[in-house]
C-alpha cells in the first residue's frame, strides 16, 4: 500500500520495543465482540491509475461549464482564474500545513492571511475582516448571531432579496439556536423594525441581479439601534461598484468564492466576514494580528483567541474551529494579480458582458428583463415554463441559467437568472438568444 | 557517528548563545525577508491581461465605485511573494507533523488531481448534467456508512465543529418530534475539544461536565449520576482526547439510551479505528467524520474541512438538506423539505465540499477496506512506539495502550524551569512541528503526540531520540536552550501579548 511506510517485518520489530505479540494487543481496550468487524460491500485496495480511471469515467458524465455556452451563476461564478494561482496553491508547504498555532514556522500562512484581511477590509470599506469562515451562507449566519450580541436583541429581519439558500441556512440556525427570524418575502422591501430588532439583512445586489441603494434603510436601521448587514456573493462587483461600508453597513459577509476558487460543485468556498473595528471582540472565526518577535522584527500571529471556542468553551462567541485556508489563498493570490487595475477591468468587462446580454434578450419578441440595475446577473421572464426550457436547452449543449422554481418551488415559474461574466463570448450570447427563439417557435 | 549523535552523547555541549547573524538585506540563505504585498506596489501594473472597457453607469443605480486601493504587481513578482511566503511555513510534505487529534498525515497528490476534474461543474445545473457528481457524494456516503455500521450520513458540514452542530441539531428535532423538547442538558467530558461545549451552547443546549477517572476515561459512575430525565445527550470522543479508547463506551451507551438520552460521538480521531471498530456497533446515534483528518484531504493551513455526520437509524429522518437520492432514472437531489419531512433544513449554500468528497473517495479507493484497517493498525503502533520509547523520559500520563496519539504531561520538567511551551519551541530548532500542547486540559501541560500511519521508524526513532535528548537537556539545566527557542526560525518568538493588547489587523497606508 503506497502510502503505508512500514514493511511486515518492521511491524513485527515495533511490536517487539513495545513489548506485545501482536496488533490487537494494542486493541485491548476494545470489547471482543466489536473488534475487526467484518465490513461488506466494500473493494480492497487499487493502484493510483485506477482511482484515477474511476474518476475519469465518473468526471465524463457531467457537463463542464466549459464545454459551451454558460449563463448559471446565483452565488457560484465562473470566472477565469490565473494559472499562477493554482500552481502556487498546490505548493505543498500551503497545501499540507496546519492552522498556524506555532508562529514561529507559519509566517507563510499568518502573512498571507493578514494580507487576505487588508484585502477584504479595502474591497467591503469596512475597518477590519477575519481570516474566513466556512461559506458565504454561514457568514451571514454568524453575521446576525454577532447583531444579536451587540444589540441585546433577538429578532432578526432578512430581505426577500437574499439567496435563498442563505435565508434557509439561517432559518436552520433560529430554529434550533433560539432566535426569532422574519423572512421577507421576494421583491418586498417593507422592513418593519421594532424596538428588539437586532438587525436586518440585505443581499448587494441581490439574489435577482438587481442593485439597490441602501443608504436610507442604513439610516433607519441606525435610528432604531439596529445593524445592517450586507451580503454580497458576487465579490467581484466590488471592482465596480461603492464599497458596502462606504453606503453604510455594519457588518458586510459575503461568498469569496469568484476570486481564485472554481465552482467546485459549490464546494469548498470561503466566507467573507468584515465589519468596524468596534465591534472587533464580537467578530466569530479566526484573526491574525500583527505584532514582533522578541528581536523587534515585525510578524504575525493568530490574536483575540479569547473570542474562541477552544479557549471559551460554551461561552465562545462562536462553535467554529476550521477557516477555509486554501480558498483565501486562492483569492488573495488573484486579488494580487488582479490588482486595483486588472479587479476594476474584470469588473467592468463583467458588466459589458451582462449589459450585451442584456439587449440581445430585449430583441427577442415576448422576452422580458425585470432586472433595471444590474452587475452581471439578470431575472429575465420568458413566455414559456423556464425549468423545462433551460433542460431543453442543457440538451443542446447550452446551460442557460436557473430556473428560479428550482430555488422557489412553485413561484417565479417562467423566470430565469442569467449570469455573464468575462467568459461570456459574444458568440455565446448569440447562441443564446438564437437557441431561445428556435424554442419559442 | 551522526551529527545528533554526537551532540547527544558530548558531555561538554554548549549552548551558543549567538543571535541572528546581521545581513545587508536582513535574509539568511534560503530565508528571505518579505515585505507585505501592500508594500510592494507599482500603481498602474497588473499581473492579470483583460482589455480596458467602456461601460455606462446607466445601469448601476448610481452607486460606481471611485476607487479602490490595491496594490498592482507583474505575475513574476506575484509568484515570488507567495514562493517566499510558502518557504516559511512548516508542511508535512516537508517532516513529521504530530499535532495530537489533527491527524496529520500524508496528502496524497493523486486526491489533488482527481478533485480538479470536478471544479469545472456549477451546482445548479440542471440535474441530469451533473449525474457524475451526484455519484461521487453517493459513492462516498456508502463507504461511511459501511465503514463505521451507521444507517445514515449527513454530507453537507463544512467541518467538524459543523458536524456537531448537525448532529446536535437532529438530536433536539428527534426529541422534540417525540415530545420531549424539554430536554435541554449535554453532557460533556472534561476532556473534550473546546468546539463540543461551544457546539451544544450555540444549539442552545446547556452544558454539563462530566469528570474523567484516573485512567482518563470517562467516570461512569459519575456519567450515571448525571443522567437524568433533562439529558438530551452526551457528547463523547472515542478514541478520546487522552488517546484512550473509552473502555466502557458500550455500557455507557446503554445508560445514555436507558436515560431517553442520544449519543453523539465526537469522530475526530476516527484514524485510530478505521476498519477496525464500526462506530454503530458501540451504540452512538451519530458521528461526525472529519475528512481532513481521517481520509487525508489538505489541512490547508486552517482548511477548508469536511464533516459528514453518520446518523443512526432513529436519527436518518432527520438528514439536513439536500441531499442525494438514487431513482431508477439515475441520481437526484432532494433541495426541498416535502410535507411530512423531518429534515432540520440546509446548513449551508449548495450542496456540501463536493471538493473535500472526491479527495477523501480517492483516499478510500486507493487504501481499500484492507489499507484502512492496516491505517488504523499502523497509526495505533506508531504512537505506541513512541509511547514505549519516551515513557521513561517524558512522563506518559496513563497507562497504555494508547490508540493512535500518546498522551504525556509536565512532570518530568518539573522543577527545571522549562515549560511544556519552552520544550515544544526547543522541538522546532531541531527540525520538528511540536505536539499539541496544554490540551486536553484534564492533565498539566500537556503533550499530545500523533504520529499518524505515515512515518517510517528511522523518521519516529529520530523524532524520540530528538525528545529523549531534549528532555535530557531540561533535566540537566540548559534552560538557555528552551528559553531562546526557537533560534533558527525566520523569526523568533513572537510577542502574542502586544498582537491582542494593541490589535493591527490589516495594513494602513502611512501618509
Amino acid at each position: 500500500m503506497r502510502y503505508l511506510a512500514h514493511t511486515p517485518a518492521r511491524r513485527k520489530e515495533i511490536l517487539e520495543t513495545i513489548g506485545v505479540s501482536s496488533v490487537d494487543d494494542l486493541f485491548k481496550d476494545v470489547a471482543v465482540s466489536v473488534l475487526n468487524p467484518s465490513i461488506e460491500g466494500l473493494p480492497d485496495h487499487q493502484n493510483e491509475w485506477s482511482v484515477e480511471q474511476h474518476f475519469r469515467k465518473l468526471a465524463g458524465q457531467n457537463r463542464s461549464a466549459s464545454d459551451g455556452p454558460f449563463f448559471i451563476g446565483g452565488g457560484i461564478y465562473r470566472h477565469h482564474i490565473p494559472a499562477a494561482v493554482d500552481h502556487l496553491v498546490q505548493r505543498g508547504e500551503f497545501l499540507t500545513s496546519y492552522t498556524p498555532y506555532q508562529p514561529e514556522i507559519s509566517q507563510g500562512t499568518l502573512q498571507y492571511l493578514f494580507e487576505f484581511q487588508t484585502q477584504v477590509a479595502e474591497l467591503t470599506g469596512m475597518d477590519i475582516a477575519n481570516a474566513s469562515l466556512y461559506d458565504g451562507a454561514t457568514s451571514m449566519v454568524e453575521a446576525i448571531l454577532m447583531a444579536q450580541r451587540i444589540t441585546g436583541r433577538k429578532k432578526s429581519i432578512i430581505s426577500g432579496g437574499v439567496h435563498p439558500h442563505y435565508a434557509e441556512t439561517a432559518q436552520t440556525y433560529a430554529e434550533f439556536g433560539g432566535f426569532s427570524l422574519e423572512c421577507l418575502s421576494p421583491h418586498t422591501t417593507d422592513f418593519k423594525l421594532t424596538p428588539d430588532t437586532a438587525c436586518v439583512v440585505i443581499q448587494y445586489p441581490n439574489f435577482f441581479g438587481e442593485i439597490n441603494d441602501f443608504r436610507e434603510l442604513a439610516k433607519i436601521c441606525h435610528n432604531n439601534g439596529s445593524l445592517l448587514v450586507v451580503v454580497v456573493t458576487e465579490i467581484m462587483s466590488l471592482g465596480l461598484l461603492e464599497a458596502p461600508g462606504k453606503l453604510g453597513a455594519d457588518i458586510v459577509v459575503g461568498e469569496g468564492q469568484s476570486l481564485g476558487n472554481g465552482m467546485n460543485f459549490g464546494g469548498p468556498t470561503l466566507g467573507l466576514f468584515a465589519c468596524g473595528e468596534k465591534h472587533i471582540r464580537q467578530m466569530p472565526g479566526r484573526i491574525v494580528g500583527e505584532t514582533v518577535d522578541k528581536e523587534g522584527k515585525r510578524g504575525w500571529v493568530l490574536t483575540l483567541s479569547t473570542r474562541e471556542q477552544h479557549i471559551r468553551r460554551e461561552k465562545a462567541t462562536s462553535n467554529i474551529c476550521t477557516n477555509s485556508g486554501l480558498c483565501v489563498l486562492g483569492f488573495t493570490i488573484h486579488l494580487s494579480l488582479l490588482g486595483a487595475v486588472g479587479l476594476e477591468r474584470v469588473a467592468k468587462l463583467n458588466h459589458a458582458q451582462a449589459v450585451k446580454l442584456r439587449d440581445e434578450l430585449l430583441k427577442i419578441p415576448g422576452i422580458k428583463v425585470i432586472t433595471k440595475n444590474f452587475f452581471n446577473e439578470l431575472t429575465v421572464e420568458l413566455p414559456v415554463a423556464a425549468e423545462p426550457f433551460v433542460e431543453s436547452l442543457a440538451k443542446d449543449g447550452i446551460l442557460a441559467g436557473i430556473p428560479l422554481s428550482r430555488l422557489y418551488p412553485g413561484q417565479f415559474s417562467n423566470q430565469l437568472l442569467l449570469t455573464a461574466t468575462e467568459l461570456t463570448s459574444d458568440e455565446d450570447i448569440a447562441d443564446l438568444c438564437s437557441a431561445i427563439q428556435s424554442y419559442l417557435s | 557517528m551522526s551529527h545528533s549523535q554526537d551532540i547527544a552523547h558530548s558531555k561538554d555541549y554548549v549552548f551558543s548563545t549567538e543571535t541572528t547573524p546581521q545581513t545587508f538585506t536582513g535574509n539568511q540563505g534560503l530565508f528571505m525577508e518579505e515585505p507585505l504585498i501592500f508594500e510592494q506596489d507599482t500603481p498602474g501594473l497588473t499581473g492579470v491581461d483583460w482589455p480596458d472597457v467602456e461601460v455606462q453607469d446607466i445601469y448601476l443605480a448610481g452607486l460606481r465605485r471611485q476607487s479602490i486601493d490595491l496594490p498592482g504587481l507583474s505575475e513574476p513578482q506575484v509568484v515570488r511573494h507567495y514562493t517566499r511566503l510558502s518557504q516559511k511555513n512548516y508542511s508535512i510534505d516537508a517532516g513529521l507533523y504530530p499535532l495530537g487529534s489533527c491527524t496529520m498525515k500524508h496528502n496524497p497528490r493523486l486526491n489533488e488531481k482527481v478533485a480538479r476534474m470536478f471544479s469545472d461543474i456549477h451546482p445548479l445545473q440542471p440535474i441530469s448534467t451533473i449525474q457524475g457528481a451526484l455519484a461521487v457524494i453517493h459513492q462516498l456516503s456508502n463507504w461511511l456508512m459501511a465503514l463505521t455500521g451507521m444507517r445514515a450520513v449527513a454530507m453537507t458540514p463544512a467541518a467538524g465543529a459543523h458536524g456537531e452542530l448537525c448532529g446536535l441539531m437532529a438530536i433536539k428535532a428527534a426529541l422534540k418530534a417525540r415530545g420531549e423538547g424539554h430536554r435541554s442538558l449535554v453532557l460533556v467530558p472534561e476532556s473534550a475539544h473546546g468546539t463540543n461545549p461551544a457546539t451544544a451552547a450555540a444549539c442552545g443546549f446547556s452544558v454539563q461536565s462530566i469528570p474523567a477517572n484516573d485512567r482518563g476515561r470517562v467516570d461512569v459512575a459519575a456519567l450515571k449520576k448525571a443522567l437524568n430525565p433533562d439529558v438530551a445527550a452526551i457528547m463523547l470522543t472515542n478514541p478520546n482526547t487522552c488517546g484512550l479508547f473509552e473502555t466502557d463506551i458500550i455500557e455507557i451507551a446503554k445508560a445514555v439510551h436507558e436515560a431517553g438520552a442520544f449519543f453523539y460521538c465526537d469522530g475526530a480521531n476516527f484514524n485510530a479505528i478505521v476498519g477496525k471498530v464500526r462506530p454503530g456497533d458501540l451504540g452512538i446515534d451519530c458521528m461526525h467524520i472529519n475528512l481532513h483528518k481521517t481520509f487525508s484531504t489538505p489541512h490547508g493551513g486552517g482548511g477548508p474541512g469536511a464533516g459528514p455526520v453518520v446518523l443512526s437509524k432513529d436519527l436518518a429522518p432527520f438528514t439536513p438538506l439536500p441531499y442525494v437520492v438514487m431513482t431508477d432514472k439515475g441520481f437526484d437531489l432532494k433541495e426541498q423539505a416535502g410535507n411530512n419531512d423531518l429534515s432540520i433544513g440546509r446548513l449551508k449554500g449548495f450542496h456540501g465540499q463536493m471538493g473535500m468528497f472526491t479527495r477523501a473517495l480517492s483516499y478510500m479507493m486507493s487504501h481499500g477496506k484492507d489499507g484502512l484497517k492496516q491505517v488504523a493498525e499502523d497509526a495505533v503502533l506508531n504512537a505506541n512506539y513512541v509511547l514505549a520509547c519516551l515513557k521513561n523520559d517524558l512522563t506518559a500520563s496513563f497507562e497504555g495502550p494508547c490508540m493512535h496519539e500518546a498522551l504525556f504531561d509536565d512532570s518530568f520538567l518539573k522543577g527545571t524551569e522549562v515549560t511544556t511551551l519552552d520544550f515544544a519551541k526547543a522541538m522546532i530548532d531541531e527540525g520538528f512541528h511540536p505536539m499539541t500542547m496544554y490540551f486536553p486540559l484534564v492533565v498539566s501541560g500537556a503533550l499530545l503526540i500523533e504520529p499518524t500511519e505515515c512515518e517510517s521508524k528511522e523518521t519516529l526513532d529520530q523524532f524520540i531520540g530528538t525528545l529523549k535528548y531534549l528532555a535530557t537537556q531540561a533535566k540537566q539545566g540548559n534552560k538557555k536552550l528552551f528559553h531562546e527557542a526557537p533560534r533558527c526560525t525566520p523569526r523568533k518568538r513572537m510577542d502574542e501579548t502586544k498582537a491582542a493588547r494593541q490589535p493591527i489587523l490589516k495594513w494602513t497606508r502611512k501618509l
